[in-house]
């Protein structure tokens, strides 16, 4: 454990500067001082919710699929194949067991994370499998809230391909809904990571370039269930 | 980190260094004042063009992405005012973030300035037995020259964002907040790999190109040793929500993701006024930034985390609140409006000046208009290159039709030469012929608008220029000042006649 701990003067200094600094400011409730005209929670209208959010995680270059409840075991394995990911396979502890079994069924090493991979095992292992907890239209974008079914945040990660699993009714119009739904897991104490296409940068010459830390190559299966 | 690494670099005078330096002086290290700095930066025609097609793509992606919400304008409103929340009520919500993150096993310190910051992370990381630290592009930990401070400690730090290790391998200085590397093209980042890679790891191919996904798969491999290796990560925090102690990081490449993931040990420095209220809060900048920033409907990765979570990550988090001169910005009413921002880069994208200038002569961290506006505030204007910032504008009031969080750039622009003007006065003889110059002329308009005999003088002397001209533009002429004002402007010659003349003709013919 670090040894260092807090300067309670530095504190005390900086809260005091804050107090002289606001003092033209003479009612107390953060609230009431200044209102805030924003309607939380709201999501926005759209025809199609479910296709909207395929059409905008293609245009990220992500690969989607969609498939019926039954054919999802077969929707990984092909996942799997596409993005390159011949030999191996990191599954979260919670995985859907006909999916672990589907992945070894055809060849490919499912390793399990328990106990924990270490950076080196992810890093040579070709991809991870995993669920996923919500699915944002209006961005394309996936949240995981690193769940049994999800994993701890590395796996997803530092394998070089993501195959990654969302049900259909998991999909909401827009950021607002999906921010109160993950609420609960973030008073739990889980991390949530948003995931918006493969990793990519634009820094040289604004040019977007795929892949750079992140997996190179995301892979989502949206499962129809409605 | 093996001692093999350590080498002597270009640029430091024969220093053993961990990590490349920076050829050029930083902030406080001998930089000339913008008016000077832009000269230099003029004639560079190559950094010139990078920066034009680059500023011009990224505004026309930002533009595409706004106009595909039609709610902007409202949530430009609601963000305004809960970061107004959050600045008049800025006690409140840190005493509450502390108590939040603490609960949730974050050892939480306070500095006030950034010598302070720096002396906190060097701490930790001695604590740690760790002589390297990898970092999350940290605008904060720029302002407090970090690296440079762990350096003389004999820790490294390693910069993991795209531009940033063209930066550092470069011996450079960031030019932007969000691409850093704005200012370099394809063939300068080749060079810079191929000559810097091998020096701090692993090298880059030998037969490297200058096509950008070559590039960034050398830095990928380049990096991913040092990630897999890292004892230690520092990063600066794009919000933290008082309610659920939770910070949130916004970025691209993953290198954040690795940083906050990899390591046992994870500081990150957060200015005081990144604090939100409520984890609510979120949606409203989740909707923002992206698109103002980069031009997408949402980047690559979010990342938000509340404290230490068992087998997940870093298992010590720190967290340093920064003053480092933000309570001074406080302090004023009118400036302290710009303590709302959220470092989207939005106002740098679309400024006239910053695209010519580029952004190292603006001899801050913070270049722009929220650059000329923060700066000075920060650090006051008792040095030369701040008291130079308000006048590194043309008051075109283009930020303040742009910026998320509708920062009054132009107003506090003007408020800020007011104090630079009142106190050259008070150092009595004015030491800044621009600043002379400007009072100067004032006092030649107070002249002219106090009579309308002044006026009509001044119309006859302009009628005149503008007889000899003849519509042709005003080139350089042999007078001092205008000289050297006209050499990088073209100024259209002055009408032949005035309103009030063309007024009187007018009228005597209808009567």
């Amino acid at each position: 454990m670090t040894t260092i701990s807090t300067d309670p003067v530095a504190r005390t200094e900086i809260l005091a500067r804050i107090r002289r600094a606001s003092t033209d400011i003479t009612n107390p409730d953060p609230v009431t001082d200044v209102p805030v005209e924003w309607k939380y929670g709201t999501g926005i209208e759209m025809d199609d919710v479910v296709g909207t959010f395929v059409q905008k995680v293609t245009d990220y270059k992500a690969t989607v699929v969609r498939v019926k409840a039954a054919d999802v075991p077969k929707a990984i394995v092909e996942g799997l194949k596409a993005t390159g990911a011949q030999r191996s396979a990191v599954v979260p502890v919670g995985l859907d067991k006909s999916w672990v079994e589907a992945i070894k069924g055809a060849g490919i090493d499912a390793r399990a994370d328990e106990p924990q991979l270490s950076k080196e095992e992810l890093n040579g292992t070709d991809a991870v499998v995993t669920a996923s907890a919500v699915g944002i239209a209006d961005t394309g974008s996936i949240v995981l809230t690193h769940v049994e079914d999800q994993g701890r945040r590395a796996i997803t990660l530092v394998p070089d391909r993501h195959v990654c699993v969302i049900k259909a009714s998991q999909v909401v119009s827009d950021v607002p809904e999906a921010i109160q739904i993950v609420k609960p897991s973030v008073h739990d104490g889980h991390p949530l990571t948003f995931i918006s296409g493969g990793s990519a940068t634009s820094d040289i010459e604004l040019a977007r370039v795929d892949g750079v830390h992140g997996p190179r190559k995301l892979y989502v299966i949206v499962v129809d269930d409605q | 980190m093996s001692t093999e690494l350590r080498r002597v670099t270009y640029g430091n005078h024969g220093v053993a260094r961990l990590t490349p330096a920076p050829d050029k002086p930083g902030p406080y290290m001998g930089m000339p004042k913008f008016s000077k700095a832009v000269k230099d930066e003029l004639n560079l025609s190559v950094q010139r063009k990078n920066m034009r097609n680059a500023t011009t793509t990224i505004r026309n992606k930002r533009a595409l992405r706004v106009s595909e919400s039609p709610d902007w304008d409202d949530l430009r409103d609601a963000a305004e005012a809960i970061k107004n929340r959050v600045g008049r009520h800025l006690d409140h919500y840190l005493v509450e973030a502390e108590k939040n993150l603490t609960a949730n096993g974050v050892h939480v310190h306070w500095a006030r300035d950034g010598e302070e910051a720096n002396r906190i992370v060097a701490q930790i990381a001695k604590d740690k037995g760790a002589d390297e630290v990898v970092k999350i592009k940290s605008i904060t930990s720029q302002e407090t020259d970090l690296n440079e401070y762990l350096e003389e400690q004999g820790i490294a730090a390693w910069e993991t964002d795209l531009a940033e290790l063209i930066v550092q391998l470069g011996h450079d200085r960031p030019s932007h907040i969000v691409v850093p590397a704005i200012h370099r093209n394809r063939a300068e980042v080749r060079e810079i790999f191929l000559h810097e890679m091998k020096n701090y790891g692993r090298p880059a191919p030998e037969d490297i190109s200058e096509n950008p996904p070559e590039l960034t798969n050398a830095a990928r491999l380049h990096l991913r040793e040092k990630f897999l290796r890292a004892k230690m990560a520092v990063s600066g925090g794009n919000f933290v929500l008082a309610d659920t102690g939770s910070l949130v990081i916004v970025e691209s490449e993953g290198n954040g993701r690795m940083c906050l993931t990899l390591p046992d040990t994870l500081v990150s420095i957060v200015g005081i006024e990144k604090v939100l209220p409520t984890f609510d809060d979120l949606e409203v900048f989740l909707k923002l930034l992206p698109r103002s920033a980069t031009g997408e409907r949402m980047n690559p990765y979010n990342s938000v985390w509340s404290g230490v979570t068992d087998g997940d990550g870093p298992q010590e988090q720190h967290v340093i609140f920064l003053d480092n001169g933000r309570t001074d910005v406080l302090a004023d009413t009118l400036g302290r409006e710009a303590l709302r921002c959220i470092r989207c880069a939005s106002c740098i994208n679309i400024c006239p000046v910053y695209e010519r200038a580029g952004g190292h002569a603006y001899g801050s961290v913070y270049p722009g208009p929220i650059g000329a506006v923060l700066t000075p505030q920060l650090r006051g204007v008792d040095h030369p290159v701040d008291r130079g910032l308000p006048y590194a504008c043309s008051l075109c009031g283009a930020c303040n039709e742009v910026c998320p969080v509708k920062i009054p750039f132009t107003d506090i622009l003007i408020k800020l030469r007011n104090k630079v003007v009142e106190s050259e006065k008070s150092d009595k003889i004015p030491q800044d012929y621009e600043i002379a110059g400007e009072m100067g002329l004032m006092k030649t308009a107070s002249w002219a608008f106090s009579d309308y005999k002044h006026f009509e003088a001044i119309q006859v002397g302009s009628r005149g220029m503008g007889r000899v001209l003849r519509g042709k533009k005003v080139g350089p002429v042999p007078v001092p000042v205008a000289q050297r004002w006209l050499k990088y402007r073209d100024v259209d010659a002055p009408p032949s006649d005035t309103f009030r003349t063309w007024w009187e003709k007018n009228r005597e013919e209808k009567r």
